[in-house]
């Protein structure tokens, strides 16, 4: 062995480990820059993502605002619902558990599967509901029970509940399960079980309800389990809405509309435009949308011919009939191509050409004035007056009382109706319009279409000659709505009185279309107009053999009866629009019930004028 | 100065060698291993179960072995490197055969308390046998290509055994420690050049015969947002929590990642990141630095050998509890793909630890025998 040799080969080995201390030297310089990195320059993006993971914010749902009428009468409010939970893991084997427990309550098979497979879905620690709407007696079953149903608790929450069942249901509507079209980007909406407004005014006034979702910040770990509550902001309730309706004459109204198959109403004040009430009739309960409608019931409620989900009194488009009259009479007035002195002879028909068209009287109403054309309802006086002032004049006039376009009401679902006029027919038929268009609509029919609610804003209109609007909102948690306060039209006080006049005969003339009508209580008297709105139409021949009068018509093929009023007579406040469906002559079934709702609204005077 | 030993004195009292102990690096790794208990104990959420204690009488157990180790002369290491080698290639095969026969891919043989891989054996036999192979070489005789034949053969043959398991991590370290200790060997630099250019060039070779979930962990290194939820998750919450440990760290048993269970293999793998997340870069930096004095006290024990075996030994052993270290920690933090390399002595695992303190032990063995010397060319009966 060589000494010089093996001191060359310590050489090298000295060199080539200061080499390697040189690399790894390198290489540990290039971990202590990257830690620096990590820890030092990129900490706060890192320390925030960390939270991220850490911090698992669960929303706490809001309690949805009440809706009360406009003395606080509640109409929606929130009620205890219990449910029963289960936990997985607590459960062991949760089969057998749910098993004993649908020995204790009901508990459908379908339910047992539903909770079956949510719970083998989710984490085991997630509870997951076995059922809803437990009953006080099913509570206290299961709270004594509990030792032997490991992993099953009772979560108390909330549930919409209508009070009055059908009488509100057109306007204060229901709530119901979110569904994918209505997620707007509030959290809320996807927490489990939330209910959403989905008609009348939950639907309407939903952001208002539904307040604002609370905050729960928990800890979690990197399965999500809850380690510990770190704060929680409890949210803001939803608002109370104070609607202007008056409870106890919906409720009038509704057991009076009863009586009638198919039948919407309107109240509503003629000076601020706060509806008192509003009916459509027949009704359901709101209640079984909210606890989940059984297949049955929705399709009964949808095969009924009387359409008990419409709110016919503002989706209900019908031919307003002789209602229509005073915008006739009154753009003859208003533009002066006639004056209050203006009478017409009614032989019992007028001709147009080779047409003959018919007055409902047939032996004729002989000379007619403008008052007693109301009193009468004399369709040849219409005729005659139609042809005169035209189509166009008529129709604007119409307008300027609110027909052709939606109130404006808070509730959705609002139609527009229908005026026509020479525009009209040409953007819609493409074709000239007829002088015999312009009788038929001086009659309120033809094309002329309204809602029972547009009637109401015109006898409104009528009664004061202010461009009211109506409106259900009273306050928003005691913030009054804002309610327009409402100029006046512009129409000539004694042409307005020569409507007026009509109208006050229609009812209290012993030779009225609607004396059966009449208000009889001193001091509330009425005044109003009928209609009858032909659905069927009449052929020559059966004109010729004598019109089959409705009671000998099936149902579905009889008048619809219109009947709008205001009173008091001599100084008008309510108004009240009625159409029943099919019911035949508008001044003996819609007469008599404008009359009840009219007394009972004057009575309860939600306006406060009797106590002035 | 070194204390003279007289190199004709073939055994040492076990008095004088307890005396030449180097102190200081048992001193140091029990410190390390203490700091890896702690850390456990943290990962349990503040118990010693079920990592803490068994890694402390893993460390009982591997410190006793260190010890006697130790004790053991360098030219009984010397006599015995290449058959400790074979030993270890045919366990490799063992285990090749069994896994394939047992469809259950078990790389390791069971020893109770540890379970033995033989490709963490197999780092430290190539070490004992490439340092034999080279301490019978003279400087110029290692110039010659057609030497470097054997030596290239006992790194390959494990290497391509360990690849087949598949493990790449292990593959990379004993191919990184042969051709380091190759370096220090004396083989020409130009031929390490020829082999970095050709490495690179067989690299979409490599590519090919790489698994799936081999390619996945690259394609995740190269983007770890690409998959957050999947491949990618490990290596972004590890980066969150060195992030969030910032400076000086959330504290002990504070680190939400690592108690919330963000961050995947906590104990084992990633018990770095738990470090770097409870103790800021303080805490990471002082850890570094300590293994930083392991490798100095390895160069030192390396350069201060009398004999070319023991420097080749200690310099072998060193540099791979560098590679290790390095590889852990580029790897937690993102550097370098993910390949499944524990930190020596800190990360939960029997065979980690039990191989870093027979490292250790024969570290200390070198540095108590430097005096001793073996001629170049010696017969194994002699020693």
């Amino acid at each position: 062995m060589s000494i010089d040799r093996d001191n060359s080969r310590y050489r090298i080995f000295s060199r080539r480990v200061a080499l390697l201390g040189a690399l790894q030297a390198a290489g540990l310089g290039a971990l202590v820059s990257r830690l620096y990195y990590l820890q030092v320059v990129e900490s706060d993006k890192y320390t925030t993502l960390a939270e991220d993971n850490r911090i698992n914010v669960r929303l706490l749902a809001p309690v949805r605002g009440q809706i009360t009428d406009r003395l606080g009468v509640p109409l929606a409010i929130n009620e205890q619902n219990f449910r029963a939970l289960a936990v997985r893991e607590s459960a062991g084997n949760l089969e057998e558990v749910l098993n004993h427990l649908a020995g204790l309550v009901p508990l459908s098979e379908a339910d047992l599967k539903r909770t079956l497979r949510d719970a083998s879905r989710r984490p085991a620690f997630m509870p997951v509901t076995v059922r809803e709407n437990l009953t006080w007696d099913e509570v206290s079953t299961l709270e004594l029970a509990a030792p032997e149903l490991p992993g099953i608790s009772i979560d108390e929450g909330q549930l919409r509940y209508y009070p009055y069942s059908d009488a509100f249901a057109h306007i204060v509507g229901y709530v119901g399960k979110v569904s994918e079209s209505e997620l707007d980007g509030d959290p809320v909406l996807a927490l489990p079980g939330f209910r959403i407004g989905k008609s009348g005014i939950e639907r309407f006034h939903d952001q208002e309800l539904r307040g604002e979702a609370g905050r729960k910040r928990m800890e979690v770990n990197a399965l999500g389990r809850v380690i510990r509550e770190i704060d929680r902001d409890p949210g803001k309730p939803g608002s109370e809405i104070k609607l202007t309706l008056d409870a106890n004459l919906q409720q009038f109204a509704t057991q009076r509309l009863a009586q009638e198959r198919s039948a919407a109403s309107v109240v509503m004040d003629a000076v601020n435009g706060d509806v008192y009430a509003l009916v459509s009739s027949p009704s359901f309960d709101p209640n079984v949308f909210t606890r989940g409608i059984t297949a049955d019931t929705w399709e009964d409620l949808l095969s009924n011919p009387a359409s008990p989900l419409t709110n016919k009194a503002i989706a209900g488009q019908y031919a307003p009939g002789s209602t229509f009259k005073p915008m006739v009479l009154l753009a003859g007035l208003e533009s002066g191509i006639i004056d209050e002195s203006f009478t017409v002879f009614c032989p019992g028909h007028y001709d147009l050409g080779d047409h003959r068209f018919h007055c409902w009287k047939r032996g004729g109403h002989g000379t007619v004035g403008t008052a007693e054309s109301l009193e009468h309802s004399c369709d040849v006086f219409y005729y005659e007056l139609s042809r005169r002032v035209g189509i166009d004049r008529i129709a604007a006039m119409a307008r300027r009382f609110g027909f052709d376009s939606p109130s404006g009401i808070d509730l959705p679902g609002e139609r527009p109706g229908t005026i026509p006029d020479r525009d009209w027919k040409r953007a819609n038929f493409n074709k000239p319009w007829t002088q015999g268009e312009t009788l038929n609509a001086a009659i309120g029919q033809g094309y002329v279409l309204s809602t029972p609610l547009q009637l109401a804003v015109m006898a409104a209109r009528l009664a004061l000659g202010r461009e009211v609007k109506p409106h259900l909102t009273l306050s928003v948690d005691d913030v009054p709505a804002v309610r327009g306060d409402f100029p006046l039209m512009g129409i000539k006080a004694e042409n307005l009185a020569v409507v007026h006049r009509g109208m006050g005969l229609v009812v209290n003339s012993p030779i009225g279309t609607a004396y059966r009508a009449r208000i009889q209580q001193k001091g509330m008297e009425m005044a109003g107009k009928t209609g009858s709105a032909q659905v069927r139409r009449i052929t020559m021949a059966e004109r010729a053999t004598g019109v089959i009068s409705n009671d000998d018509l099936p149902w579905n093929q009889r008048d619809h009866a219109l009947f709008i009023a205001f009173a008091p007579f001599d100084n008008p406040r309510y108004a009240c629009a009625t159409i029943v469906e099919h019911g035949g002559g508008g001044g003996a079934v819609a007469g008599p019930i404008c009359r009840d709702l009219l007394l009972d609204c004057q009575q309860r005077d939600p306006a406060g004028i009797r106590s002035v | 100065m070194y204390r003279h030993i007289d190199s004709s004195e073939p055994t040492f009292s076990l008095g004088l060698k307890l005396r030449l102990l180097n102190w200081g690096l048992v001193f140091l790794v029990t410190l390390i291993s203490g700091i890896g208990a702690a850390l456990l104990y943290s990962a349990a959420g503040g118990n010693l179960q079920p990592w803490a204690i068994r890694q402390i009488t893993r460390f009982g157990i591997g410190f006793v072995l260190m010890l006697m180790l130790a004790m053991v002369d360098i030219r009984v290491f010397l006599r015995y490197a290449y058959i400790l080698h074979g030993i270890a290639i045919f366990l490799l095969v063992v285990v090749e055969v069994k896994g394939k026969i047992g469809m259950g891919a078990q790389r390791w043989i069971d020893l109770g308390v540890f379970q033995l891989q033989p490709s963490e054996l197999a780092k430290i036999t190539l070490v004992l046998a490439l340092a034999r192979y080279f301490h019978g070489l003279t400087y110029e005789q290692v110039g010659k290509p057609l030497v470097l034949l054997p030596p290239l053969a006992m790194i390959f043959i494990p290497v391509g055994l360990v690849l087949l398991q598949p493990n790449l991590g292990t593959a990379t370290i004993l191919t990184l420690v042969g051709g380091s200790l190759m370096l220090m060997s004396g083989v020409r630099l130009w031929k390490f050049l020829i082999i970095i250019v050709a490495g690179v060039s067989a690299l979409p070779v490599l590519w090919e015969f790489m698994h799936d979930y081999q390619k996945q962990r690259v394609y995740t290194f190269l983007d770890p947002e690409r998959d957050p939820l999947g491949a990618g998750y490990n290596i972004m919450q590890s980066k969150i929590a060195f992030g969030s440990g910032g400076l000086i760290g959330q504290g002990f048993m504070n680190g939400s990642q690592s108690q919330l269970r963000f961050l995947p293999e906590k104990e084992t793998d990633f018990i770095f990141t738990l470090l770097g997340e409870e103790f800021g870069l303080i805490g990471t930096l002082f850890v570094l630095g300590l293994f930083l004095l392991v490798l100095i006290y390895g160069f030192a024990i390396a350069l201060s050998a009398r004999m070319q075996f023991s420097r080749l030994v200690a310099g072998g052993i060193t540099i791979n509890i560098f590679f290790y270290i390095f590889i852990n920690v580029a790897m937690v933090t993102g550097i370098i793909p993910v390949v499944g390399i524990p930190m020596p002595l800190v990360s939960y695992g029997g065979t980690a630890m039990l191989t870093t303190m027979i490292a250790t032990g024969i570290l200390l063995s070198v540095s108590i025998h430097r005096e001793v010397k073996v001629p170049r060319v010696f017969s194994s009966d002699s020693l």
